[in-house]
């Protein structure tokens, strides 16, 4: 289904509802200031905070994990088990890439995501069966599992259990290099993690990003409004594929390493848990969820390396329990009651 | 006298032998799953953190046994009611609160709740393996018409399969059983009928958590017992819920039996199938019968 | 004008010059140790171990070495190879350590490796068990022990006492199949004959298809490898499937029957012939203190393997220093660690100078009951057993 063009000319619905509907998505497509204020903070931080670079480089590329995971959960309604299996494709791709083909980062990267990609495209169709989510979730699961028992079995190609070993990066432009300090690596993963963004954003805000948003509220209604219910849910599931995919590369890139472990059942379980704790559905969820989690993870595990755990799940139950609307709402309750009480 | 397995012919046997190996299995991780089964179909909860159940009933048992020298199977019941008790504790206390909420966060809230649960057994019984030796009479093997069957593996058929008929009487034949599945199948007429709904969840709960400890009690040998048991528990059973469908109860007794066999026939015909096969395997039969074997009565 | 621009370039050829040498500007400043190791998850044993271990070496030999304090900080990197080498480079680049130890895993150590190249910080292996992690980068020096040493002479023993045909059961892994290549290789070149070699999933939680396929086979005996949680499993399986009785030996790699949960193991633990490098029940003076000081420090539990690994990983590293009369440049610290020996709790052991291995005796143990615990009590000894994987089966 074409969207109606915003032109009066030729068009079925009067003037007015017109006028609302081109507002509506003008303001969605429009930055809010709360969003420039995020990322001129993302962008300080490489300033501000040097000797953090390698734990803000971790944040950033779990954030973007989040993100893909973001965009299927929180727009298609499509909940996965299995998104590590994307992330640890990108992540071998790009260690492979750099090893047998060029240690460039960016062909890397750009592999690796491509590889991911596919593999969403590949296995897309499973998740268009009549099923619940139960069995979706259980599907992707099962596809991320095989995956590592493949990668597992093809030790001769992925180093198997020990690792992939000799994975090197040539300087980024061929002027930066990958330091010890990992600034490079920061800086690196800060822009294609605020490009991928840019593109995403673009994406949902988009008429065919609110078909999503259609189809995850109401797939029947969707379809029976001419919505191509499969062939969306297929597009958004590659495109969410390839940003893990991209995730996964950039995690080989900047540790010059990649084993087993991106395949790892925690990976898909962390990230889904990254992103509940940031709330879904607004594109932000995924960062924010990643940088409130690492924080604490670090902070909990420099404090007691053995039982972090429990204070890191007492932490999640009480979030979860206070319920994210009435946290959401504290700050702006908050300037309501410092505007409020200007204005009285 | 015990024979000594020299003196079997390999043929017929090792077959049958695999099979009941596959089917004790089978029906352990059933017992693991059934709780599962039951309050997802039930309270359409997504509860990850069933697998701590388990290991708090394998601990119960693990602690009874080594350090108060309780005999083995007395230790069961205790596993099973020390769950269900704290089952029971955690429904009012934690899980009521969230049941109107989104699946999401159910699924934070149980994560948040494995990560507790596994760092407080590590803290206070530490990482390592925890064992346990079974009673003589149920080590060793005995023979069959010529099947070698292992004791353990034939006890927990028996048990198993009782607490399956056990379930299933309770579930059909009783007036509770009645209420239960009135609720499974349309929770507002049932409430409208003036049946105590949170009653029946509180209970239910309490039962597949007292379950989920009796298999975890049960699968200390052959599964093992330590603090990360709930996460590696989770993904047997939530594959045997998902395939099995959460209308029923045979459901996920057929998907435990056929995973069970599958998996221990598979490793010994087609070695290099390896760990894929569990997985293919899942995938195939969703792919087959996405509502689950035995799908709701639409 | 000139005067400043020469006092100016005085002051930057001084700072340099003190950036390049932060020994001497240090004098008396603390050596920090960085331990990075699996607190949490599925190896938090491993962790566990060499921490205790670790601070047991502190407190026996006090925090000073060549007038410098010792400072140990613990991390936990929950055996995920990324975050090894966050970690890593974290304590490299902020905390400023002077070594950095543990990797409890060998993708760990791997992961690591390249950082302690570049940053010229020696990385001492306590844990990690393949081969090829010393050949990873000039820094890094084992104090554990490797798959291959251990294995290939378990086969030559079992070859020695007539064993014919063996059947490997290893899991399905890195390290597993290292094992299997090892034993198949050092038991054929003695004459022995490996009909099957079968690999079992890693996430397995039933042996019970491979034990019945042993059954099958009749070998004369098995040789194992299973992480060490697994093997009480393995045990259990092997005993209840009467092969213990059938006449098959059950060799295996000493992982099976760790001293950490080895008493809990019960009857099934007395069918296994393991090979290993350190059994708490060593004959030595230096053991029976050191499982004795390990024991009253930690609850009463047992030191392992890992342990082992941990305490003479401190050793290694107390020793260089104090060689290096202070100076911690990385470069000659591995120098003073090269060819190093020394008597550990496990008997005599050095540090192979070329391969900065360590080079040990591998013990053949039995499992016996003794005060009413169970122990592996050493019965063959081969000595100074160096790495094969490096210098050829």
């Amino acid at each position: 289904m074409t969207y109606t063009t915003l032109s009066p000319a030729g068009s079925a619905a009067p003037p007015e509802t017109e006028r609302r509907a081109s507002r509506d998505l003008m303001r969605r497509v429009r930055w809010k200031p709360a969003e420039i204020v995020f990322w001129l903070v993302a962008a300080a931080s490489f300033f501000l905070l040097p000797d953090r670079h390698l734990l803000l480089s971790e944040i950033v590329i779990l954030g973007l994990f989040a993100l893909s995971l973001d965009l299927i959960i929180g727009y298609a309604g499509v909940v996965s088990l299995g998104h590590g299996a994307f992330f640890g494709l990108g992540a071998y791709a790009a260690g492979l890439t750099s090893i047998h083909l060029t240690g460039e980062p960016l062909t890397g990267l750009a592999i690796g995501g491509l590889a991911a990609g596919l593999l969403g495209l590949l296995t897309g169709p499973l998740l268009l069966l009549r099923a619940s989510d139960l069995t979706r979730l259980m599907v992707t699961l099962g596809i991320a599992m095989l995956l590592l028992e493949a990668a597992n079995r093809a030790a001769w190609l992925t180093g198997g259990a020990d690792g992939l070993q000799g994975v090197m990066i040539d300087p980024l432009f061929g002027r930066f290099e990958f330091d010890l300090f990992g600034t490079t690596a920061y800086a690196y993963c800060l822009v294609v993690t605020f490009v991928t963004f840019l593109i995403a954003r673009r994406v949902v805000s988009s008429p065919y990003g609110l078909s999503l948003r259609a189809i995850r509220d109401n797939a029947l209604r969707a379809r029976s409004m001419g919505i191509p219910v499969g062939p969306r849910i297929l597009g958004i599931y590659a495109f969410s594929a390839l940003i893990a995919g991209l995730a996964g590369a950039l995690l080989t890139q900047t540790t010059m390493f990649v084993s087993l472990d991106v395949l790892a059942f925690h990976r898909s379980a962390d990230v889904l848990l990254v992103l509940v704790l940031g709330g879904v559905g607004y594109l932000y969820g995924g960062l924010v969820g990643a940088l409130v989690f690492k924080l604490l993870q670090d902070w909990f595990s420099a404090i007691t390396p053995e039982y972090w755990m429990f204070w890191m799940g007492l932490v999640l139950l009480v979030v979860v329990l206070i319920g994210r609307d009435r946290i959401d709402a504290a700050p702006r309750a908050l300037l309501r009651r410092i505007r409020g009480e200007g204005r009285a | 006298m015990l024979r000594g397995t020299g003196d079997c012919m390999p043929g017929n046997a090792p077959m049958l032998t695999i099979l009941i190996d596959g089917i004790a299995y089978g029906m352990l991780l059933f017992v693991m799953a059934s709780g599962l089964a039951v309050t997802l179909g039930l309270m359409n909860f997504v509860n990850l953190a069933h697998g701590a159940f388990a290991m708090i009933g394998g601990y119960v048992t693990a602690l009874a046994v080594n350090r108060l020298g309780v005999p083995f199977v007395l230790t069961l019941p205790l596993a099973f009611l020390v769950s269900a008790l704290v089952g029971v504790l955690a429904e009012r206390t934690l899980y009521a609160r969230l049941y109107r909420r989104s699946h999401l966060d159910q699924v934070l809230f149980s994560i948040a709740l494995v990560f507790m649960a596994v760092a407080a057994a590590d803290w206070s019984l530490g990482s390592s393996q925890m064992l346990i030796s079974l009673p003589g009479w149920l080590q060793g093997r005995f023979e069959v018409a010529g099947v070698d069957i292992g004791r353990y593996r034939a006890f927990l058929i028996v048990v198993c399969a009782a607490l399956v008929i056990g379930l299933q009487l309770v579930l059909t034949r009783t007036a509770f059983g009645a209420r239960l599945r009135a609720a499974v199948d349309d929770q507002r007429a049932a409430r409208g009928l003036g049946i105590n709904v949170g009653g029946i969840f509180a209970a239910t709960f309490a039962v597949g958590s007292g379950l989920a400890g009796l298999g975890g009690a049960l699968g200390i040998e052959i599964m093992g017992l330590d603090p990360t048991f709930p996460l590696k528990i989770m993904v047997y059973v939530l594959i045997v819920v998902t395939i099995g469908g959460t209308a029923t109860l045979t459901g996920p007794f057929l998907a435990a039996l056929i995973i069970g066999t599958a998996d221990v026939a598979g490793k010994y015909y087609i070695p290099e199938l390896g760990a894929f096969l569990i997985y293919l395997l899942m995938i195939a039969l969703l792919i087959l019968r996405p509502q689950g074997l035995i799908a709701p009565a639409r | 004008m000139q005067r400043r621009s020469l006092l100016l370039g005085a002051v930057l050829a001084a700072s340099t010059a003190l950036a390049g040498m932060p020994a001497l500007a240090a004098g008396g400043e603390p050596f920090k140790v960085g331990l990075i190791l699996p607190m949490t998850g599925a190896f938090a044993s491993t962790g566990r171990q060499i921490e205790a271990a670790a601070k047991l070496y502190i407190a026996q030999h006090g925090d000073e070495v060549a007038g410098r304090k010792i400072e140990l900080i613990v991390k936990d990197d929950a055996g995920v190879a990324d975050t090894t080498k966050r970690v890593a480079q974290e304590l490299i680049v902020r905390d400023k350590v002077g070594v950095i130890a543990g990797f409890g895993l060998t993708p760990l150590a791997m992961a690591t490796a390249p950082l302690a190249t570049r940053a010229k910080v020696p990385a001492v292996v306590m844990a990690a068990a393949t081969s090829s992690i010393t050949e990873a980068s000039p820094y890094v020096v084992r104090t554990s022990y490797t798959t291959p040493q251990v294995t290939s002479k378990i086969a030559e023993w079992a070859a020695q006492q007539g064993i014919k045909r063996a059947i490997t059961v290893v899991s399905d892994y890195g390290p597993g199949i290292d094992a299997e290549k090892t034993f198949v290789a050092s038991f054929g070149a003695a004459g022995g004959e490996v009909p099957q070699t079968l690999r079992v999933p890693l996430q397995n939680p039933d042996f019970s298809p491979f034990l019945q396929k042993v059954v099958d086979a009749k070998p004369d005996a098995i040789f194992v490898f299973v992480p060490s949680g697994v093997g009480a499993q393995f045990m259990k399986q092997f005993v209840e499937r009467g092969l213990d009785k059938s006449g098959v030996k059950l060799l295996a790699d000493g992982g099976i029957t760790d001293d950490d949960i080895l008493n809990g193991m019960g009857d099934p633990a007395l069918a296994a012939i393991t090979g290993f490098h350190y059994s708490a029940a060593h004959d030595s003076d230096a053991n029976r203190a050191f499982v004795e000081a390990f024991q009253s420090a930690n609850s009463g539990m047992r030191p392992n393997f890992m342990a082992v690994g941990g305490y003479d990983g401190m050793h290694a590293i107390y020793a260089a220093l104090e060689k290096t009369g202070g100076d911690s440049e990385g470069d000659k610290l591995i120098g003073a660690m090269k060819g190093l020996s020394w008597e550990s709790p496990r008997g005599p052991v050095s540090l192979d100078p070329e391969t900065r291995d360590i080079v040990q005796n591998v013990y053949l143990r039995r499992v016996e009951r003794r005060d009413d615990q169970l122990w592996n009590v050493e019965f063959e000894t081969f000595e100074a057993v160096k790495d094969p994987g490096k210098t050829g089966s």
